[in-house]
C-alpha cells in the first residue's frame, strides 16, 4: 500500500488506477484505557494528539469525536492564518502557529495548502492609520512581520477594492502581514489526523462524550456513547461546546457561545491575491484556490448553539463586502453556514487546568481558532504531557481572570478578532 | 431575523435588542471584602447553557431591560418578563 | 442534428425575436426564451467547459438544477459572471461567453487536460506540491480553477431592495400542487402568497398536461384568477432561498440580468412547500456528454420553449411515469428508443455531442439521451426549517418525515408524483387536514455499476467521477461530509442538486450499505446562487453608517469649514478654506490670544433626575460625586465593571435631584446604555430617571483670554461675578433658557453656552459678531485637539487603551479613598491593577529642532539586543503656542520616570525623547480662571 505522498507516488499510483493508496486513518474501536484522552476531533484536538505523540512520545492517546473529524469549526471557518496581533503574548502564540504552519505540509506529509498570500487590515481614516502604525510597530517588536501600506500600495495589491472618491470608508492604507494568508481547513484536520494515526493515536469518530468519570474529585476517564474509557488525563478541545463539557466535568468557564457565519460565492477566475479585512464594516474576504470568495464578518447578535446563521448579520457582512469591493455586488452567494464559537471576556483563548483535577482545557478561541491550530495543539500537548505550561501558553491560563492579566486585543489595537 | 417580545413594546425585530448577560447574577457588596475568585465569578463566569437559558436583554428602542428565557439551540423564545415586577 | 424549434409549441412569443451573441457569433431567440433554450434551438450543444478536465458541457436540466450551462453574459456594457443559462431570461443585445474555455467552448485548448485525468484524482493536490513550497505551485492551480471572469464595472443602478412581508399562508411553488393549495387556502379566507421561480406559473404541468387532456395554460389561468379574486398574492420570478429562525423565509425576486433582485423577508404563519422534484442522473460511462439530459428537461424545453432537444432520442430511466414525456416528444417528431436503465455496462459514444449508446454490448444510435435514475424531491427548505427526511424504498429517494408543525410539504416535493393525488393532498394540506395516502410509485433501484470500465460522472460541473468516490472509500473518507469535501462532490454551483444522491448511492454500493445508512449532507441556503447585492438593501454609501449632523452645519459651511467625521458626527475640522496646517496654526493662535468660538453640540448631554439621582451618579462615577454642590461641576471617569476607563467628562449638579452628565461625543449612546443598565440593575427605576438630551441642545463654547468679555457682552447672564471655573448657571438668550457652564477643554477661561437647537444659529452668529471685535473667531476640531493636547487633557480611546485604569492617568485617589461602592471598584485592586508595570500617561519632549514624534511609535527598552515595547505615542502635534512638538504617550512606569530619556521605534526608525509631565502648557493653571 502506498502511504507516503509525493508527486512520484501520485504518478506511480496514477499508472495503476490509484488502487494502492492506504486509508488516511484507521477506524478503531476504543480501548479500555489510554494515557490521554482528547475530547474533540477538530483541528486543535487532532493537532494535540499529533504533538503528544511526536514531541512527547505519548502515543497511547485517543481522540474522541462526536461526529466526523474536522466537522466543527475546523470545517466551517474562513481559513485565514495570521499573527497580526498587538500584545506580545498574542504575537508569541499566533506567530508560533504561523511558523508551524509554514513547515506543516512537509512535517505531516500532507499538503494543507498554506498560501502565504498576505493579509491586509485596511485603515479608513488618518486616525486609523495612526492605530495601524501602532500595531505594525507592535508586531515588528513582537517578532512578527508587518508593513504599513499606503493607499496606492493597497490598490496595487488588491485593485478590486473600493478606491472611488465617494466610498463610505475610503482606503487610506493597511496593515500588511506578508506571511499571513489562507490554508485549506479540511486538509489541516485530515493531515493531522493521518499523521497522528500513523503514530498510533486512536481516532474514534461518532463517539459522543456523555460524562466524565470522576473519582475522589479527580477525573479518571470519560463516559461515551461507545462505553467507558479510562484515561490518565483528559484534554477538552470542543470550541463552542466547551461550556457543555464544563457542565459535565463540574467546572465553570467564562465563555459565551455565538454563531459565527461564513459565506462562499461561486468560483471566479483569480482576481484577488490577498486577504482583506475592513475594521469599519467588520467584513473580510479572500479568494480560495478554487475561485470562490470566502467571506466572513462579526458574530451573530444572539448567543446561540444553533449551527446556522441569521439574516441581520448576513446583511451587515455582505453589505460591508460590497462597500469594500463594489464589483462583488455581481458575484453570487453559493452557500452560507455558521459555526459555534466560544468567546471569552478578552477574546483570547484559555489553555490550562479546568478546575477539576485531571481535566485540561483548550478553548475560548472565539473567531480565531483555525489559525491557531498548530500552536494550540503544540502547547496543549506540552501541558498534557508535562502537567505544566509552555512559556507561550502560560499567559493564557484561565487564572488570568482572577489576577486581571487579560489579553484584550480588540481594545488594545483596534483589530477585531 | 428573529423576533423577541419586549414586555413593554411587544414583538420586535432582533436588531432592536442587545444581549446583556445571564440572569441571576447579583453584584456583590463591594464595600465589603470580596475575594478575587468571587469577584471574577461575578464578573466573567457563566453557565452558557445549551438549551433553555434565562438571560437579560435590553430593548434598545425603549431602553428597558427584561428577562428572556429562550432555547439557545432551537432559538424558540419561551418567555419574557419585566426586570422589576411592578414596572410593567 | 440536435435541437430545433418546433412551430406553435411552448410559451415563447415568436412575434418578438431577440438578438444575442454567443462566443462572438450572432444568434436570435424569442421573448420567453432562456439563454439555454435559445442556444439549444440554434442547434448549439457545447455551452461551456467543465471545471477540472475541460470536458464539453451542454445542459443537463432546464432550470435551476442544471450544473453545466454556466456562461458569462455582458449586457449594456457590464458583464455578469457565472450566469446559469437555463434560468437567465434572454434579453436583447446579450453577449454570451462560454466559461473556462479558450478560444471557445467548442474548441477549448485546455481540453487536453482530460487526457491527464489519471494523474488528477480527487484531492491530488493534498498529496503533492509540498516541496519546496505550495506557494510556488499555487498560482498555476488557481489559474486553472475558477469559472467566470469578474470585471470591475458595476452600475450604480444595480441596487437591491429588502422588503419585509407577512402572510397567513406562504406557498412555495406554483405547479399543480402549489396552485391548488393557494386557491383552496385563499378561498378559505387566508391571506395567501404564492411564489414561483419561473416567469410562468404551472410548474411541471406544462410537461404533463398534454397527456391528461388538459390545456395547461387554461388550467393555470383558471387557478390564478381564482387565487387573485380570493385576495391571494402571486409573485413570479421569485425563489424561496432559505428558511431562517422564527419562521422567516427569504424570497428573491429576479428582475432580469442587469437589474439587482429584490429580497423579501417573508414571515408566514403557515408554509406549504410545493417545490417539485428533479431527475437525478444515471451513472454510466461518459454520462456527462453533451446531449445527455434529464427526462424532465427534454419535455420542459419542448413545453415551455418550443425546443425539441433532439431528433433521435433514447430514454434511459427507471421512472414508471414517462409515457407523457415520450408522447410529447414523439408528437414533436422525434424518434424514441427506450433503454432498460438497469442494464450493466452502459456507455455513451461521442465527444462534443452524443452519437449513441452502447448498452450491454449493443450499440444504439441516438443524438440525445433523456436520463433519470429516479426523482429527487426538492426538500431544501424543509431541511432549513429543521424537518427530517426518511428514505422511501419504493421511490428510491428521501422524502420529508417529521418536522415543524407550521410547515407542510406537498406534491412531488413530498414524493407525491401523481397529479390527481397531489391535487387532493394540496387541498387537504391547505385546510390543515391530514393528507390522503400516496398512490403506489415504485422504481427499480439503480445502483452505480462499479464494474463498468471507464469514467462515470457523479458531479458534472466539478468533474467528480465514480473513481473519485471509490478513492475516497479506499482512503476511509467515508463519512458523507468527508466524501463531499474530499472529492468536492456537491460543492459546485448547483450545490449537489444533481450529484448528492448519485454520490450517496455510489458510496452505499462501495460500502455495501443502503443509502440511508450512508447518510445525507446538510442543506444550506441559498437554494440558488444569489448576487451579493441582494443582501445589501439600504446599507450602501452614506446610509451604511449614517453620520450625525449638527444643527449648526449650515453655519459652518458658510464659514468655509472643512467638515470631517469625528466619533460618528460630521463636524467642522477647520475654517476658512485654507489647508489644514495653516488653518490649525491660525486657529490655535486665535484661541490662545483672544478666544476660540466652537460648536460643542456633539458632546453628550445626559440628564439624571430623581430622588436617588445623587446616589446613582456617585455609583456610576469613579470620582466621589456625593458631595458635589448645586451649581458646581466636577470632572470624572466612568469605568467598566472590569475597572477600565470607559468615558471621561464633566458632570454638573443642578440641584440634589438633577445632574447633567457631559460625555465624549462618540460615546453618548454607549454611555446612555451603560447608565440605563446600572439604573435598572441596581437602583429603583422609579426614583431615578435618565434622559439623553444631546440632540435637543446646541452648545457654543467660548474659550480664551477674551472669553469673559465676549460672554459678558452676549448678555446671556446678568453678570459673571461669583462664577468660577467648574460651575454652572442658568441665564437666558432671546427669552429662552440658556445653560452656561464654566468648563474648559483648552486650559483657558471657557464658557459653554447651551440653548435649544432652534436658537443655535442666532447664538452662534451673535457670538461670532461680538467675538470678532475681540479678535476671536471660529475654531474647528483639529485645532481643539492641539489645544487640549498642550494641556495634557485626554481623549478616551485615543490616549487610553484596553488596559487603562484611572490611576494610570494621575487620578489615583478615589481608588484608595472612596468608601461608597462604584462601578468597577473591586477590579481596581486586582494583581494587574496593583502591578508596577502599568502604562501611565506622560508627555514626551523631543530635542530642539527635531520633528514631531509619529503617533503609534513605540517606546522601547533594549535588552540583550532585543527591543521590548514599553508603550506608545498616543497623541502628537506641533504646538504653535509653545513653538515645539508635543506628545502624549502611555509608558510603562512612566509616572516614576519624569525627565528620563527614552528610545522610540517607528517602522524601523529609531527616535529619542524625554519623559515629561503630560501638561505642557500653563502647568499652574493660571489661565483657566483668568
Amino acid at each position: 500500500m502506498t502511504r507516503h505522498y509525493s508527486a512520484l507516488s501520485l504518478l506511480r499510483e496514477g499508472l495503476k488506477g490509484h488502487t494502492g493508496w492506504a486509508p488516511l486513518w484507521r477506524s478503531p474501536a476504543p480501548k479500555d484505557t489510554y494515557d490521554v484522552v482528547i475530547v474533540g476531533g477538530g483541528g486543535h484536538g487532532l493537532a494535540t494528539a499529533y504533538y503528544l505523540a511526536k514531541n512527547h512520545g505519548v502515543t497511547n492517546v485517543a481522540v474522541i469525536e462526536k461526529g466526523w473529524l474536522g466537522g466543527g469549526n475546523t470545517g466551517r471557518n474562513t481559513t485565514v492564518i495570521r499573527s497580526n496581533y498587538f500584545y506580545p503574548e498574542s504575537t508569541a502564540l499566533y506567530d508560533l502557529s504561523v511558523r508551524l504552519y509554514e513547515g506543516l505540509s512537509r512535517d505531516i506529509n500532507y499538503n494543507v495548502m498554506f498560501s502565504q498570500r498576505g493579509m491586509m487590515v485596511l485603515a479608513h481614516s488618518d486616525a486609523e492609520m495612526e492605530l495601524a502604525a501602532r500595531t505594525v510597530n507592535a508586531m515588528q517588536l513582537g517578532g512578527a512581520d508587518a508593513e504599513l501600506l499606503d493607499g496606492k500600495e493597497v490598490q496595487k495589491k488588491a485593485p478590486v477594492l473600493n478606491f472611488r472618491d465617494d466610498a463610505r470608508y475610503p482606503i487610506h492604507g493597511a496593515i500588511f502581514q506578508g506571511r499571513g494568508g489562507t490554508g485549506r481547513h479540511d486538509a489541516v484536520a485530515w493531515g493531522y489526523a493521518r499523521a497522528a494515526d500513523r503514530l498510533g493515536v486512536d481516532i474514534i469518530q461518532n463517539c459522543e462524550v456523555t460524562g466524565f468519570l470522576i473519582e475522589g474529585g479527580v477525573c479518571k476517564g470519560v463516559e461515551t456513547s461507545q462505553g467507558l474509557i479510562r484515561s490518565g488525563s483528559v484534554g477538552v478541545a470542543t470550541a463552542g461546546h466547551s461550556s457543555v463539557l464544563a457542565e459535565m466535568g463540574g467546572y465553570k468557564l467564562p465563555l459565551h457561545s455565538y454563531a459565527l457565519q461564513a459565506f462562499v460565492t461561486e468560483a471566479i477566475k483569480p482576481f484577488m491575491d490577498t486577504v482583506a479585512f475592513s475594521p469599519m464594516t467588520g467584513s473580510y474576504f479572500s479568494q480560495s484556490d478554487k475561485g470562490g470568495l470566502v467571506i466572513g464578518g462579526g458574530l451573530d447578535r444572539v448567543p446561540s448553539y444553533g449551527q446556522r446563521g441569521n439574516t441581520p448579520t448576513q446583511e451587515t457582512v455582505l453589505a460591508g463586502i460590497i462597500d469594500m469591493a463594489p464589483a462583488l455586488a455581481k458575484v453570487k452567494l453559493l452557500r452560507h453556514w455558521a459555526g459555534i464559537v466560544d468567546v471569552s471576556p478578552d477574546s483570547s483563548p484559555l489553555i490550562g487546568p479546568s478546575g477539576t483535577e485531571g481535566i485540561y482545557i483548550n478553548c475560548g478561541w472565539g473567531t480565531g481558532g483555525f489559525k491557531a491550530i498548530p500552536a494550540g495543539g503544540y502547547l496543549f500537548a506540552h501541558l498534557l504531557a508535562n502537567g505544566a505550561h509552555h512559556d507561550i501558553s502560560r499567559p493564557f491560563d484561565p487564572g488570568r481572570f482572577n489576577t486581571g492579566h487579560l489579553i484584550d486585543e480588540a481594545a488594545g489595537s483596534g483589530i477585531a478578532h | 431575523m428573529q423576533q423577541f417580545p419586549c414586555p413593554f413594546c411587544g414583538l420586535r425585530d432582533e436588531r432592536e435588542f442587545h444581549f446583556a448577560g445571564e440572569a441571576g447574577k447579583t453584584r456583590p457588596d463591594t464595600t465589603k471584602e470580596i475575594s478575587d475568585a468571587d469577584w471574577t465569578t461575578y464578573l466573567y463566569y457563566c453557565t452558557n447553557a445549551k438549551g433553555p437559558s434565562r438571560e437579560i436583554w435590553v430593548h434598545t428602542t425603549c431602553q428597558e431591560y427584561f428577562v428572556m428565557t429562550r432555547d439557545t439551540v432551537s432559538m424558540e423564545v419561551l418567555s419574557t418578563e419585566a426586570l422589576n415586577e411592578d414596572a410593567a | 442534428m440536435s435541437g430545433m424549434r418546433i412551430k406553435d409549441a411552448g410559451l415563447i412569443d415568436p412575434s418578438k425575436p431577440i438578438k444575442f451573441t454567443f462566443d462572438g457569433k450572432a444568434y436570435s431567440g424569442f421573448k420567453g426564451d432562456t439563454v439555454a433554450s435559445a442556444l439549444l434551438a440554434t442547434g448549439i450543444r457545447v455551452f461551456a467547459r467543465s471545471f477540472k478536465y475541460h470536458r464539453p458541457r451542454s445542459v443537463w436540466g432546464a432550470w435551476s438544477d442544471d450544473p453545466n450551462a454556466i456562461v458569462d453574459i455582458a449586457l449594456d456594457g457590464i458583464s455578469y459572471p457565472n450566469c446559469q443559462a437555463t434560468t437567465t431570461a434572454l434579453a436583447e443585445g446579450m453577449e454570451v461567453r462560454s466559461i473556462n474555455a479558450w478560444p471557445s467552448a467548442e474548441r477549448d485548448v485546455k481540453g487536453v487536460l482530460d487526457l491527464a485525468h489519471r494523474f488528477l484524482p480527487a484531492g491530488f493536490y493534498y498529496k503533492m506540491f509540498m516541496w519546496p513550497d505550495w506557494h510556488l505551485f499555487e498560482p498555476m492551480i488557481r489559474k486553472m480553477a475558477g469559472l467566470g471572469t469578474l470585471e470591475k464595472e458595476v452600475s450604480d443602478q444595480f441596487q437591491s431592495a429588502i422588503l419585509h412581508e407577512h402572510c397567513d399562508t406562504l406557498i412555495v411553488g406554483g405547479g399543480p400542487a402549489g396552485l391548488t393549495a393557494a386557491r383552496v387556502a385563499a378561498e378559505a379566507g387566508k391571506s395567501v402568497t404564492l411564489v414561483d421561480d419561473h416567469a410562468e406559473l404551472g410548474g411541471s404541468l406544462f410537461s404533463m398536461a398534454h397527456a391528461r387532456g388538459l390545456n395547461a395554460s387554461d388550467w393555470v389561468a383558471e387557478q390564478t384568477a381564482a387565487i387573485q379574486s380570493a385576495g391571494g398574492h402571486i409573485l413570479t420570478d421569485t425563489t424561496a432561498i432559505g428558511v431562517y429562525d422564527h419562521r422567516m423565509i427569504s424570497l428573491v425576486t429576479d428582475r432580469g440580468l442587469g437589474t439587482a433582485p429584490i429580497l423579501r423577508k417573508m414571515r408566514a404563519d403557515h408554509v406549504i412547500i410545493a417545490t417539485g422534484a428533479i431527475d437525478r442522473p444515471v451513472t454510466f460511462v461518459n454520462n456527462d456528454r453533451p446531449g445527455i439530459m434529464s427526462v424532465d428537461a427534454g419535455t420542459e424545453y419542448l413545453a415551455r420553449y418550443g425546443v425539441r432537444v433532439g431528433e433521435k432520442i433514447a430514454f434511459l430511466t427507471n421512472r414508471p411515469d414517462v409515457s407523457t414525456n415520450l408522447e410529447q416528444l414523439a408528437a414533436a417528431g422525434a424518434s424514441i428508443d427506450i433503454v432498460e436503465a438497469a442494464t450493466p455496462h452502459i456507455q455513451a459514444i461521442g465527444t462534443k455531442s452524443i452519437t449513441g449508446l452502447v448498452v450491454g454490448g449493443k450499440s444504439i444510435s441516438c443524438d440525445t439521451v433523456l436520463a433519470s435514475a429516479g426523482q429527487t424531491p426538492l426538500v431544501h427548505l424543509w431541511r432549513h426549517a429543521g424537518g427530517k427526511l426518511a428514505w422511501d424504498e419504493d421511490r428510491q429517494t428521501f422524502i420529508p418525515s417529521a418536522g415543524p408543525d407550521w410547515m407542510r410539504v406537498i406534491g412531488a416535493a413530498a414524493g407525491t408524483f401523481d397529479f390527481d393525488v397531489a391535487v387532493q393532498e394540496a387541498t387537504a394540506v391547505a385546510l390543515k387536514a391530514p393528507a390522503p395516502p400516496r398512490s403506489i410509485y415504485k422504481v427499480t433501484p439503480l445502483r452505480p455499476d462499479l464494474a463498468n470500465k471507464g469514467r462515470q460522472w457523479i458531479d458534472f460541473q466539478h468533474d467528480v467521477t465514480l473513481k473519485d468516490v471509490a478513492l475516497a472509500h479506499r482512503e476511509n473518507m467515508v463519512s458523507v461530509e468527508h466524501l463531499k469535501r474530499y472529492t468536492t462532490l456537491g460543492m459546485a454551483g448547483d450545490q449537489g442538486k444533481t450529484s448528492n444522491i448519485a454520490g450517496l448511492s455510489a458510496m452505499a454500493e462501495l460500502k455495501g450499505q443502503s443509502i440511508p445508512e450512508v447518510g445525507t449532507t446538510t442543506f444550506r441556503p441559498p437554494f440558488v446562487p444569489v448576487p451579493l447585492e441582494a443582501f445589501r438593501g439600504t446599507k450602501r454609501d452614506r446610509q451604511m453608517a449614517p453620520l450625525k449632523r449638527l444643527a449648526l452645519e449650515p453655519e459652518h459651511r458658510a464659514l468655509d469649514a472643512a467638515m470631517g467625521e469625528y466619533g460618528g458626527w460630521l463636524r467642522p475640522a477647520w475654517y476658512g478654506g485654507d489647508d489644514e496646517k495653516t488653518a490649525v496654526v491660525r486657529e490655535c493662535k486665535i484661541a490662545r490670544e483672544a478666544a476660540a468660538i466652537m460648536d460643542s453640540s456633539a458632546l453628550g448631554a445626559i440628564e439624571v433626575i430623581g430622588p436617588d439621582a445623587r446616589d446613582f451618579v456617585n455609583f456610576v462615577y469613579y470620582n466621589t460625586m456625593s458631595n458635589l454642590k448645586p451649581g458646581r461641576i466636577r470632572y470624572g471617569f466612568m469605568l467598566s465593571e472590569s475597572g477600565l476607563v470607559f468615558d471621561d467628562g464633566v458632570m454638573a449638579c443642578v440641584d440634589d435631584t438633577r445632574f447633567i452628565i457631559s460625555c465624549s461625543s462618540s460615546h453618548a449612546d454607549a454611555v446612555m446604555a451603560h447608565l440605563e443598565h446600572w439604573r435598572q440593575d441596581s437602583f429603583d427605576p422609579k426614583r431615578v430617571h435618565i434622559h439623553d438630551t444631546t440632540v435637543n441642545w446646541s452648545t457654543v463654547t467660548i474659550a480664551g483670554p477674551k472669553a469673559s468679555d465676549i460672554v459678558a457682552e452676549l448678555g446671556v447672564l446678568e453678570n459673571l461675578r461669583d462664577f468660577p471655573h467648574m460651575s454652572l448657571r442658568f441665564g437666558d438668550f432671546e427669552g429662552e433658557e440658556a445653560r452656561v457652564a464654566r468648563v474648559s477643554f483648552t486650559g483657558d477661561t471657557s464658557f459653554e453656552i447651551s440653548v435649544r437647537n432652534d436658537f443655535a444659529a442666532t447664538l452662534w452668529r451673535k457670538t461670532l459678531e461680538i467675538g470678532k471685535k475681540h479678535g476671536a473667531g471660529p475654531v474647528g476640531a483639529e485645532a481643539l485637539t492641539v489645544l487640549r493636547a498642550e494641556k495634557g487633557y485626554i481623549l478616551v480611546g485615543k490616549d487610553t487603551d484596553g488596559e487603562t485604569m484611572p490611576h494610570d492617568l494621575g487620578f489615583g485617589a478615589p481608588r484608595l479613598k472612596k468608601s461608597a461602592a462604584f462601578v468597577g471598584d473591586r477590579s481596581l485592586h486586582s494583581e494587574k491593577a496593583n502591578s508596577e508595570a502599568r502604562k501611565q500617561l506622560v508627555g514626551l519632549i523631543v530635542k530642539d529642532g527635531e520633528p514631531m514624534l509619529p503617533i503609534g511609535a513605540h517606546i522601547v527598552r533594549n535588552k540583550d539586543g532585543k527591543r521590548r515595547s514599553l508603550g506608545y505615542v498616543t497623541t502628537s502635534h506641533y504646538s504653535p503656542t509653545l513653538g515645539r512638538p508635543i506628545a502624549l504617550a502611555l509608558v510603562e512606569g512612566g509616572e516614576h520616570a519624569m525627565g528620563e530619556p527614552v528610545d522610540l521605534w517607528h517602522l524601523g526608525q529609531a527616535r529619542s525623547a524625554k519623559i515629561a509631565a503630560s501638561c505642557a502648557f500653563d502647568p499652574e493653571g493660571a489661565r483657566i480662571d483668568a
